[in-house]
């Protein structure tokens, strides 16, 4: 052992007394203060976002409330209870999204929802944004790294149950999502270079295929995303708008509830996925840039966390989980600004709604379980 | 085995680890740093790009309608006027599927099939992206109560506010301050400044309403707003008001007007009064009329249908453009032309035995007095007699003494075929036939027989109901010309008033042949209980018990055709084919105030059916009025 790991397993906060609450808590100061951060801002955009409605305001609030709460009783338990229960976590999450496809509610052409009884509707494909890194990082966390082939391709073949699974209710996002958090683990383990670009190579060469097996919507996505101005009305409309909001913010933005492509309705899904514009039209650049700042603090402190967690299962979770989390961030700023196709990603923290950010700071809750608690 | 993985080596594994994430972590920075870059160009680069896409977006510039410009009567009082309306319109943009749209709105307001088809045309016209579309124009109020319950599931439906013409007398001044209708897109072809029309929805398509358009529209103003994404103005930025159009007034006086309209009574016809000191017309009726308020109001196509294939055709102003044979009320022009020419003066006689003949022709041309029974004619006959008994012999004589030329060049001073008026839209200028026209038109030399249709009003002769009112003013003012006119003031300068240059005065006859003439035409009228053919033609009809002095001359025309584009129904031949009555006079006889011209389609002889109605609207005009307050009764009835 290193001295530097002596030194971390001594009791916790022995220097700084003001860290001891959080240490209590099994809380990070340096990954909380800017989480709280990121939610605070959002709240503030979303306010404007809904033209200051106070009731939509304190709902969000009630559920980012309820997200933190799960974020510290994540925290709070064993990082050996997460790695004991992840197979579980996995195969209940694939058996229930069995069930969607049994029995699932269908809105708007996908069957994505579960309504069982005594709970509220949810879609068990949010679980397996956690719950598929987990079990890679489970099965992986005693084997030698990086993984061998066979390890590899079981592991490929963890991932891709449930992301097929997600793929046809359909909803190519979530699958795409799910499968980037499982692979985030795979890159992560070590995997050897020249595999993950043999495997880009072979994703370009399957890109037409993929292109065969898209539904229409979604091709019309990737088509819009060259070309918005093939129907501005129609599919067009979204892209044109959001870079219209974001464009016309400048360097300084139009001021906080000034913004028109938003509050005249020209800005669509305002409140959700497209909630970067807002800020990009009131605030501007520096108003995205500070909130892009904030992000990579706490992708930056969750980096240090993943390096210093004493086992291969904290580390890959604690960097998967950093890695989704930038992925969501990257994919919904370069979609709304017209880099990307527009897929359902919301912007972490800050988009209108509960589930995506249950998930997240739940988490952020183990990535803060896997670096307080020292002796596991 | 497990074991020998448990001892796996950590340190290595740990150190792989840290390399891979902190090249992930570079990986990400550097994905920063991209997204940053694509902001610098939105936001830093192409910021003026969007910039002026998000103000187009959010900022419309919308014309305001002018109000039109209003129309009064020489009292005052309004004969068209601009009413709010509530018209359901449609935003294309907003709507989706157009036609579950109509299906849902047919099952909350009445829209007739033309509506819904000229709301397809109108949609198919060049228009700015989010302009609502007129579907409907008056709602009711229950459909207003309806609309609003649903529209929460009618996305793109509006209800509008505007301002319509309204004709607060409906029918009565159809043909004489006449009507707008909606612009069709010829109009929109024709005008000169479309622009201007760009928030209009109606335009003058009759009567003064179509004259004065120009100055009756007004000017368009526009407004600067900001709509939301829906269309939907938030707030008005910036106004340019519009210009309203200006207010005329009419010389029209709506009293004598709903007096005219009611001696005519069902009749199909025409009235127009003229003030003969200035031209002014005082009333102008055509009979059948129709309500303009439905043109605006919007037309079922079964009533459309109606009205245009109506055999009365009451959308056709008889007044301006029924063209008829003047019959014996071209008499006294007649007379005044032999006088000029010196083919005859007022001692000279002829004896008339009831009918005449041509040398060297068998053709035997009766006068109207002539009856199987009866063939012993008028005696002997001046040219007094001739016209206050309407001697047809005496002027088929007199005809012979003249060339056509003379006749119709001398009859061309009272404006026969040209148009006259100063101001009354599309005016026929009816027909005077010469020599020139006849070969023109017929490839026929001028046969002497036609010097005696042409002389007694017949043959190819034929004039409106305002020219005729015209030549009773003539005659009334002793040939000084006022040309006809319906404006009588303006709030300021028309564009439209570029009056042609006045008219040279009648030349030829002496103020003594005027004042005969004038006594002629007041014995048709007064010249009364003198016994079996002596007495004025009209005199039994109206010359009892009048207190003023009235000069008229009766006319019957035979109807040859009728000009009016009508197909020709044989089974009802009997009542169309029955002559025209006419009455033309004015009165006082010495300082006259008013000229009338009265015509009653197949009404038969013009002393026993039109006389009376002349004489009942020159009474309304001269004999003391009714108290004011009783007048504005009736209109407020109306």
């Amino acid at each position: 052992m290193s001295s530097r790991d002596f030194v971390r397993t001594l009791p916790a906060g022995a220097g700084l007394s003001a860290q001891r609450p959080f240490n209590m808590l099994h809380l990070d100061p340096l990954l909380v203060l800017p989480l709280l951060a990121i939610i605070g801002y959002g709240l503030v955009i979303l306010f404007s976002a809904i033209d200051r409605d106070v009731s939509v305001l304190n709902a969000q609030i009630a559920r980012m409330g309820l997200a933190l709460a799960v974020m510290v009783v994540a925290a709070q338990i064993s990082p050996r209870v997460f790695l004991r229960w992840s197979p579980m976590f996995y195969l209940g999450g694939v058996l229930l999204l069995l069930a969607v496809l049994g029995f699932g509610t269908t809105v708007q052409g996908s069957t994505r929802w579960l309504d069982l009884p005594g709970l509220p509707r949810f879609q068990p494909s949010e679980l397996m944004k956690l719950a598929v890194p987990m079990m890679i990082a489970w099965y992986l966390n005693d084997r030698p790294l990086p993984p061998r082939l066979r390890h590899l391709v079981l592991s490929l073949g963890l991932i891709a149950v449930p992301a097929v699974l997600i793929a046809v209710q359909p909803d190519l996002g979530t699958a795409i999502l799910v499968s980037t958090a499982g692979l985030a683990v795979l890159v992560l383990s070590g995997l050897y270079w020249r595999w993950i670009g043999l495997s880009a190579l072979a994703a370009v060469a399957a890109a037409p295929a993929l292109w065969m097996a898209m539904h229409d919507y979604q091709r019309e996505r990737v088509l819009t995303l060259f070309d918005p101005g093939r129907d501005p009305l129609g599919a067009g409309w979204n892209i044109i708008q959001s870079k219209t909001a974001i464009g016309s913010g400048g360097l300084f933005g139009k001021g906080l509830f000034e913004g028109t492509q938003s509050h005249l309705d020209f800005l669509p899904e305002s409140q959700t996925d497209f909630i970067i514009a807002v800020v990009g039209e009131e605030l501007g650049l520096v108003g995205i840039a500070l909130l892009l700042g904030l992000y990579l603090l706490v992708v930056g402190r969750c980096v240090y966390i993943a390096t210093q967690a004493p086992s291969t299962f904290g580390r890959l979770a604690v960097g998967a989980v950093t890695l989704t989390f930038f992925v969501y961030v990257f994919v919904n700023i370069a979609m709304v600004s017209g880099m990307l196709p527009v897929v359902g990603v919301p912007l972490p923290l800050v988009s209108y709604g509960g589930t995506s950010a249950i998930t997240l700071l739940a988490g952020f809750g183990i990535v803060m379980s896997i670096h307080t608690h020292r002796t596991w | 085995m497990a074991e020998q993985l448990a001892l796996k080596d950590a340190q290595r594994e740990r150190r792989a680890f840290r390399a891979r994430i902190l090249t992930m972590f570079g990986l990400m920075v550097v994905g920063v740093l991209v997204l940053l870059a694509r902001l610098v160009q939105l936001q830093v680069i192409e910021y003026e790009e969007y910039t002026t896409r998000s103000e187009e977006n959010r900022i419309q510039i919308q014309p305001l309608p002018p109000p039109r410009g209003l129309i009064f009567d020489r009292h005052g009082v309004l004969l068209a006027e601009n009413r709010p309306v509530l018209s359901l319109a449609v935003v294309r943009e907003r709507a989706g599927d157009l036609d579950a749209l109509i299906a849902e709105l047919e099952t909350l307001v009445t829209l007739t099939a033309d509506e819904i088809s000229d709301f397809f045309e109108r949609l198919d016209r060049r228009r700015r992206s989010y302009e609502p579309v007129p579907l409907k124009v008056t709602l009711t109020d229950e459909e207003i109560a309806a609309l609003a319950v649903n529209r929460y599931r009618l996305p793109g439906v509006e209800i509008e506010a505007r301002l319509v013409r309204h004709y607060p007398f409906g029918a009565l001044f159809a043909h004489s301050v006449g009507s707008v209708r909606r612009i069709s897109e010829e109009d929109l072809r024709n005008l000169d400044d479309p622009v201007n029309y760009s928030a209009t929805r109606f335009i003058g398509k009759r009567g003064a309403e179509l004259f004065y358009e120009r100055s009756l529209h007004g000017r368009v103003g526009h407004q600067r707003v900001e709509v939301d994404a829906r269309g939907r103005v938030r707030k008005v930025l910036e106004v340019h008001p519009p210009e309203p159009g200006s207010n005329i007034t009419l010389h029209l006086d709506s009293r004598l007007q709903i007096a005219a309209h009611g001696a005519l009574g069902e009749r199909r016809g025409a009235i127009v009064a003229i003030d003969p000191g200035t031209g002014g017309i005082l009333a102008m009726v055509s009979n059948p009329g129709y309500d303009p308020n439905l043109f605006v109001t919007g037309l079922t196509q079964a009533h459309y249908d109606d009205l245009i294939s109506s055999r009365d055709i009451p959308l056709f102003n008889r007044a301006t453009h029924g063209t008829y044979a003047p019959g014996s009320t071209f008499k006294p022009v007649m007379a005044l032309a032999g006088l000029t020419v010196g083919a005859t003066d007022w001692e000279r006689t002829i004896e008339d035995h009831g009918w005449f003949q041509l040398p060297n022709q068998d053709r035997i041309y009766r006068d109207w007095s002539w009856t199987p029974g009866n063939s012993g004619g008028q005696g002997i006959v001046d040219l007094h007699r001739a016209i206050y008994r309407s001697s047809n012999v005496y002027f088929y004589e007199l005809s012979t003494r003249m060339d056509i030329d003379q006749m119709a060049g001398f009859a061309a001073q009272f404006g026969y075929g040209q148009v006259t008026s100063v101001d009354v839209a599309d005016a026929n200028p009816g027909l005077l036939p010469d020599r020139a026209w006849k070969r023109g038109a017929k490839g026929q030399p001028w046969y002497p027989g036609d010097n005696l249709n042409f002389v007694i009003g017949q043959g190819a002769l034929l004039v409106t109901p305002l020219q005729q009112a015209t030549v009773a003013a003539l005659l009334a003012t002793r040939g000084r010309w006022h040309r006809p006119q319906m404006l009588l003031a303006s709030d300021e300068p028309l564009v439209e008033m570029d009056p042609p240059p006045p008219l040279p005065d009648v030349e030829g006859p002496t103020a003594e042949d005027w004042e005969k003439l004038v006594d002629a035409m007041e014995a048709v009228v007064h010249r009364g209980y003198k016994g079996y053919r002596q007495n004025g033609t009209a005199w039994y009809y109206i010359g009892r018990g009048l207190e003023y002095r009235m000069a008229g001359k009766s006319g019957t025309a035979q109807v040859v055709s009728i000009e009016q584009g009508e197909t020709y129904h044989k089974e009802e031949l009997g009542e169309y084919e029955r002559k025209h009555a006419w009455f033309i006079a004015f009165a006082p006889a010495d300082a006259p105030e008013i000229a009338v011209a009265v015509l009653v389609e197949n009404g038969g002889g013009g002393s026993a059916v039109a006389s009376p109605v002349a004489r009942e609207v020159i009474d309304s005009y001269l004999l003391p009025q009714r108290p004011a307050d009783q007048v504005a009764d009736q209109v407020a009835e109306r």
